[in-house]
């Protein structure tokens, strides 16, 4: 059996490479990818937990967190092609109308 | 408790009292709210308006003559109680009118004189408002004579000092009203009114006095009510002589100021200012006499007071000789009467300041027939050169010989005059017997009221009897004077040359008056079984009227004084040879012929020895200028200026600066406004954060939550 310690640190691992995608990219659909690796790094360290303690509150979670992530991916997918018909572009260092 | 024999018997009219009130103001309330409709809607307006405050008038002597029937059969009299007036703690003064032979004798006169002067007045107001130009005028001067008869009633019935006092001020106020009943005429258009304050404000001067005799009153004796102070007086005057020489003294001054005595008589003269009915009711027959009804009234207590009565003497004696020898140096008809109407004055406020009440009294009466009787014959005079001048005006042949002089023609200038005698018949003889009757000739009443007095005053007070009898000299040597100037001779002007007789309204009056003068000495006649005016008196005055006597050596005297001085007049005045002086030309001609035999004296009598010059030096001009000095001074530059201005409203001024510009707008203004920029300064750094690009909200979302998660882990 795989050790706790590993998937937590792969875990970790994806969490960070989606963190850093989410903060660098410009392009809004990779930022998207980034932010979903980053709930599937989340969801990674719900199941692992689950199957260490035995306990289905983790793999319970984990399907919230999916439907969560799919209509936030079905929004965001429509704001983008929203943004995208008026702009004919989705590069999010153009998008800053929210500027103060 | 004074009369001998207690006859309760007769009939008894005392509760009718109260009407000797009632019915002048009754008159004057018709008067007031319908005599103006009257006077305009009817023909016989004037003759409605002036009927009914004569009715007025007369209906009150009715009353009066009822009471005096009802104390000959009651002697003792009666307190009639009409109305509580003030009641706060020991102090109670109410509405009760006093019937006794005194306050009687008061009402006949005031009454009596007073509806014979009403009646005068219908004739004589008639022209008057026409000659000033003011018909309306005709039935406010009715009304001003009912309130005074009303004013005068209650002075006289009073039972207390201060129903007293209320009469006395209101004859004052109505003796104003009426000497400035044409306050717009006279002398710069303001003379009139002038001459009212002047009455109104010497008054004062006298009621003064007379309030603080009344305040020491209630101080001692606790009480207004005559009864009650005069059972009193007596052991006062022992506990405490004192009080009663300070309320004594403090009545002598207001006794000067209504009764026209030194040093106060300066307003009379000029009082003349009112149409002559006013002058003969009030400034000559009743009003004025107030003073001397109050001395005879106060007799219980002045008797006590030795001091006072000299006092009241000595200004009594003294006025009588100085008025007496101002009156020879006038012109002015009225102004003669005046002077003579003080002199008078102060021949009774002398006698019942020597205690002969009852001559006193006796000399108030008859002066109230023969003086009423001079003043509304003088304006009989003066309205018959009126006509005259009225007559000479409006025809075109005669205003020729008036060469310009129509309109400072002064009708009542005696130089204006001269040959009345045929042109005035009636006027001429009541007049006449008027000024005889003034000029003490027996057997006329003046000559026994005088007599009364002089020979009381040659028993005890000598210089006062020579005094007065050197006052009697001058009295009939100016109506000797008088009565040349304005009835004998020819006329000195064409005005006097058209004279007319006034009507028959006019003249009755006088010839009553006039009867009455010629016997009007018959009430008193000095001799035994003729004392009925005393005896009269005697129910109220008690021991204090004690008949006069008849001394022959004091009636020949001033008998053959007064004669002696009409010699004089006759001498002086005679129709030839004031002829003669008036045909000198005008130039080199002195103003009388007087001048040419004591010319500084004769200047400083017509001058009226600058008394009223006098007392502009000496009161009146220090007085304004002192009020002229608080005024600009004291109220306008220090209390306006710098006060008002400078501390008050500076202060006012720097202490809303202070609050507006420190407080207001250093303090909570800009508070607000502080908040405001703070905030404002604050949100310029802010908006700097939100940069509107995802990515750094992003981070610092992230950075956030590593800072959460490292405090969660490492705390």
């Amino acid at each position: 059996m795989v050790p706790i310690q590993y998937y937590t640190a792969l875990s970790a691992i994806l969490f960070t490479i989606g963190a850093l995608g989410v903060l660098t990219r410009r392009n809004a659909i990779i930022v998207f990818m980034s932010v979903e690796l980053m709930l599937n790094s989340a969801n990674l360290v719900f199941v692992a937990f689950a199957r260490s303690f035995q306990s289905i509150n983790g793999q319970v979670f984990v399907f919230f967190v999916m439907a969560v992530a799919a209509a936030e991916v079905a929004v965001g997918l429509a704001l983008i092609v929203a943004i995208f018909r008026s702009k004919h572009n989705i590069n999010i260092d153009q998008i800053n109308n929210l500027r103060g | 408790m004074f009369f001998e024999e207690a006859v309760s018997s007769g009939p008894q009219f005392f509760n009718l009292v109260p009407w000797i009130v009632f019915f002048p103001v009754i008159g004057l309330l018709f008067n007031i709210f319908f005599g103006g409709r009257i006077l305009e809607r009817s023909r016989a307006g004037e003759k409605i308006v002036g009927g009914v405050a004569s009715l007025a008038a007369g209906l009150s002597f009715l009353v009066s003559v009822l009471l005096a029937i009802s104390l000959n059969g009651h002697p003792e009299g009666m307190v009639v109680p009409l109305a509580d007036w003030i009641n706060i703690g020991e102090l109670n003064i109410r509405w009760a009118f006093q019937v006794d032979t005194l306050s009687v004798t008061m009402m006949l006169v005031v009454s009596g004189v007073g509806t014979l002067i009403h009646i005068y007045a219908i004739g004589y107001m008639h022209e008057d408002v026409r000659h000033n130009g003011d018909p309306g005028r005709f039935r406010r001067f009715f009304v001003f004579m009912n309130l005074f008869i009303a004013a005068m009633m209650i002075l006289v019935s009073g039972d207390n000092y201060m129903m007293l006092f209320v009469g006395w001020e209101g004859v004052g106020l109505c003796s104003y009203l009426l000497i400035g009943f044409w306050y717009e005429k006279g002398k710069d258009g303001i003379g009139n009114a002038l001459a009212a304050k002047k009455a109104m404000v010497t008054n004062r001067i006298g009621d003064f006095g007379f309030l603080l005799a009344a305040f020491t009153i209630f101080w001692t004796f606790g009480t207004f009510k005559f009864h009650a102070i005069f059972e009193k007086a007596p052991e006062v005057a022992v506990a405490n002589p004192g009080a009663l020489l300070f309320i004594t003294i403090c009545l002598l001054i207001g006794v000067t100021g209504k009764s026209a005595q030194l040093p106060l008589y300066v307003w009379l003269p000029d009082a003349m200012a009112g149409p002559t009915p006013v002058s003969a009711l009030i400034h000559a027959a009743t009003m004025v006499t107030a003073g001397v009804y109050l001395v005879a009234r106060s007799a219980e207590i002045y008797v006590l007071v030795p001091t006072a009565q000299f006092w009241v003497t000595l200004v009594g004696s003294v006025t009588a000789l100085f008025a007496a020898t101002i009156a020879v140096g006038q012109f002015d008809i009225k102004k003669v009467l005046a002077y003579s109407t003080i002199s008078q004055l102060g021949f009774m406020v002398a006698a019942v300041g020597m205690g002969a009440f009852v001559a006193g009294m006796f000399h108030l009466v008859t002066h109230a027939f023969f003086k009423a009787l001079l003043f509304l014959s003088s304006g009989s005079v003066i309205q018959g050169l009126e006509r005259g001048h009225h007559h000479v005006e409006h025809d075109p042949k005669l205003k020729k010989q008036l060469k310009g002089h129509a309109h400072d023609f002064d009708p009542q200038d005696m130089r204006n005059m001269g040959g009345l005698r045929e042109r005035m018949k009636i006027t001429y003889w009541v007049y006449l017997i008027g000024a005889i009757a003034l000029a003490g000739i027996p057997p006329l009443a003046g000559f026994w009221s005088k007599d009364e007095i002089l020979a009381d005053a040659s028993k005890e007070f000598s210089w006062a009897y020579t005094l007065l009898t050197l006052a009697a000299i001058f009295t009939a040597f100016y109506m000797t004077r008088q009565i040349l100037m304005v009835f004998f001779g020819k006329a000195r002007t064409p005005a006097a040359e058209h004279a007319e007789e006034s009507p028959l309204v006019v003249t009755a009056p006088l010839m009553i008056l006039a009867v009455l003068s010629f016997f009007g000495g018959l009430i008193n006649l000095p001799f035994d079984g003729f004392h009925q005016f005393a005896h009269w008196l005697e129910h109220t005055l008690g021991e204090y009227a004690h008949p006069g006597e008849f001394i022959l050596v004091v009636a020949l005297l001033s008998t053959g004084l007064a004669l002696v001085s009409l010699a004089l007049g006759w001498w002086l005045y005679n129709p030839r040879r004031y002829e003669e002086f008036w045909a000198i030309p005008a130039a080199r001609r002195p103003d009388d012929p007087l001048r040419s035999y004591i010319g500084p004296i004769y200047e400083a009598l017509k001058n009226k020895y600058w008394v009223d010059e006098l007392y502009w030096a000496v009161f009146l001009n220090p007085y304004i200028d002192l009020s002229r000095f608080l005024a600009d001074v004291i109220d306008w530059r220090f209390w306006h200026d710098w006060f008002h201005d400078r501390v008050i409203m500076g202060g006012y001024n720097l202490l809303t600066r202070l609050l507006a510009i420190r407080i207001d707008l250093g303090g909570i203004d800009a508070a607000a406004n502080g908040l405001a920029v703070l905030t404002q300064r604050v949100a310029e750094r802010l908006r700097q954060v939100q940069t509107g690009y995802v990515r750094n909200y992003a981070l610092s979302i992230f950075v956030g939550v590593v800072i959460i998660l490292g405090y969660l882990l490492l705390r």
